[in-house]
């Protein structure tokens, strides 16, 4: 275990473009975190990375306190890359027995690491309805649909269905006349198990969905998970033999096609619009769901003051860090939406919404921050003409 | 000596495998369960590793798939009867955890039979054993847990 070689300390400053910073620290005084009130600081990270302190790095719990949102890089003069410097340094901490204090027990991290083992036949498509039509093994196109199976199951609390949103993507192909391969032998894409630092895993992870996706013989791969779609796109192309299919979040994808759906007007809502750090800021997907709603008759969209780059993330990307700073952005945030006075939150990822629907919750807060939300795939489903 | 090889060769097939299980159970009532079981002198089978915690509202599903992923073959969580729990709801509270557990364990494709849910006073120790046996007979069936890792003692 744990026998992936790590990057040294320089090699890393070196990758992020750690070199460059001069310390304005103009990163940490945009971070979510610092400004809740975490003690996390970016610049002071980049600096140990630069000066080679291992120790100030290694063992300090800020490592884990960063959501990787990315909202520091986006404001960095010099464009260090500072998800690439945590992702690394992570990397340094797991190899050296250090994990972070995962919520829910670790429960998800297991799920994960379960997989990875793979020696199960997995039981994830009994959500399958008789009117959604899919492959199961070959096809033009794959429909990546993540792991909301599991987070419906884990999060019955919460009374939100993320199925709802990849049911309503499947819908949305099928009406595009596309049967999509659904695989029972998906799993899941790594993407937690990367970002806490456990590479080993991920590769396992990585090589087992690219094979599949490549046996598919598919030429598209439409992926309804923001955290999904970077991994995908961006972590999981040294894995691929060939040439990769083309990656497309679905709202790419229905901006695409939306010349071939027909809309009709239902009662007009207000919406606003969460951007998932990883869809917006990690990938710059910030145009196609804004033309997906642009193009829904009864849609009216609205942006929160922070939206597109400068966007706020829920605060919980990796099931790695959840405390009361998280709990502070969230409610922020939901504050922030509901001020615009929209009737429903829309995401495009399921763990936004999971997220804020933990955030919800708050019994003295309720009436004040609790907002409906909503899948983007789910509002386009439901907006289809007969 | 061909009649000996044979009986040891006969004795190597009929060899037993035995199953890695681990129990959850509460302070108060299951680990009690436990104790009455064994000062009692009531015999049951050994293969279990047993893990106490104050409330059987504290076995979240975490615990339960970190066993599994550890390669446990079975995982027995147990509690005090409800109405009885020392803690007036916990065992309230496990049994919303157990479920999702088993939801869990469903999707992620693991035998059902190799997860249960037992509630067992301090003063059962016979039920206690009988639990054991029943399970880890269960258990047994459905063989090794396909994420177990082979360096077992036993």
């Amino acid at each position: 275990m744990k026998t992936t070689p790590t990057l040294e300390l320089a090699e890393i400053a070196e990758k992020a473009k750690a070199w460059a910073c001069y310390d304005c620290g103009k990163c940490t005084a945009t971070c979510p975190i610092a400004r809740a009130g975490g003690a996390l600081s970016p610049r002071r990270q980049v600096l140990a990375t630069n000066l080679g302190h291992r120790e100030n790095i290694v063992n300090n719990s800020s490592l884990f306190a960063c959501l990787t949102c990315g909202l520091c890089s986006a404001r960095c003069p010099v464009g260090v890359v500072y998800g690439k410097l945590i992702l690394n340094l992570r990397q340094i901490a797991y190899h050296d027995g250090i994990e972070p204090e995962c919520p829910h027990g670790g429960a998800l991290q297991s799920m994960m690491r379960m997989m990875a083992k793979g020696k199960t036949k997995q039981d994830r498509l009994n959500w399958l309805t008789g009117d959604l039509k899919v492959h199961q093994k070959k096809g033009e196109l794959f429909y990546w649909t993540g792991c909301t199976m599991y987070y419906d199951a884990f999060f019955p609390e919460f009374q939100i269905t993320a199925l709802d949103g990849t049911r309503s993507a499947i819908r949305v192909l099928n009406r595009l006349g596309i049967t999509p391969v659904v695989s029972p032998d998906e799993r899941c894409c790594g993407h937690d198990l990367l970002w806490n630092g456990d590479r080993e895993n991920f590769e396992l992870l990585a090589k087992h969905n690219v094979k599949l996706v490549e046996a598919s013989g598919a030429q598209t791969l439409v992926v309804s998970c923001a955290e999904c779609l970077r991994t995908w796109k961006l972590d999981y192309q040294p894995f691929f033999e060939g040439s990769p299919p083309k990656i497309m979040h679905i709202t790419e994808f229905v901006a695409e096609h939306l010349d071939d759906l027909k809309f009709k007007a239902n009662e007009e809502h207000t919406v606003t619009y969460q951007d998932p750090c990883r869809l917006g800021r990690h990938l710059g997907i910030f145009d196609p769901p804004r033309a997906v709603m642009d193009a829904l008759p009864d849609v009216n969209l609205v942006e929160m003051p922070h939206s597109r780059k400068n966007s706020i993330c829920c605060a919980g990307s990796t099931w790695s860090n959840c405390d009361r700073y998280a709990k502070h952005i969230q409610v922020d945030r939901l504050r922030e939406a509901k001020a615009t006075g929209a009737e429903f939150l829309v995401t495009a990822c399921p763990k936004c919404q999971i997220h804020f629907a933990c955030a919800m919750k708050d019994p003295n807060l309720h009436e004040e921050i609790e907002i409906p939300m909503r899948d983007i795939a789910t509002l386009v489903a439901e907006t289809l003409a007969d | 000596m061909t009649a000996v090889k044979t009986k040891r060769k006969a004795k190597k097939k009929t060899k037993q495998w035995n199953p890695n299980i681990v129990v959850f159970a509460c302070n108060w009532c299951s680990y009690a369960g436990a104790d009455t079981a064994g000062v009692s002198r009531i015999q049951h089978q050994p293969h279990f590793r047993m893990i106490r915690v104050m409330c059987s509202g504290r076995i979240q599903p975490g615990f339960v798939l970190k066993a599994f992923e550890k390669g446990a073959d079975g995982v027995l969580v147990s509690g005090c009867h409800i109405g009885d729990c020392h803690y007036i709801f916990g065992n309230e509270r496990a049994l919303e955890q157990f479920e999702k557990t088993k939801n869990m364990v469903r999707l992620l494709g693991l035998e059902e039979g190799r997860l249960r849910l037992e509630w067992i006073s301090a003063a059962e120790g016979a039920r206690f054993a009988q639990v054991i046996n029943e399970f880890t007979d269960q258990v047994r069936e459905l063989g090794p847990s396909p994420l177990a890792t082979g360096n077992r003692k036993h």
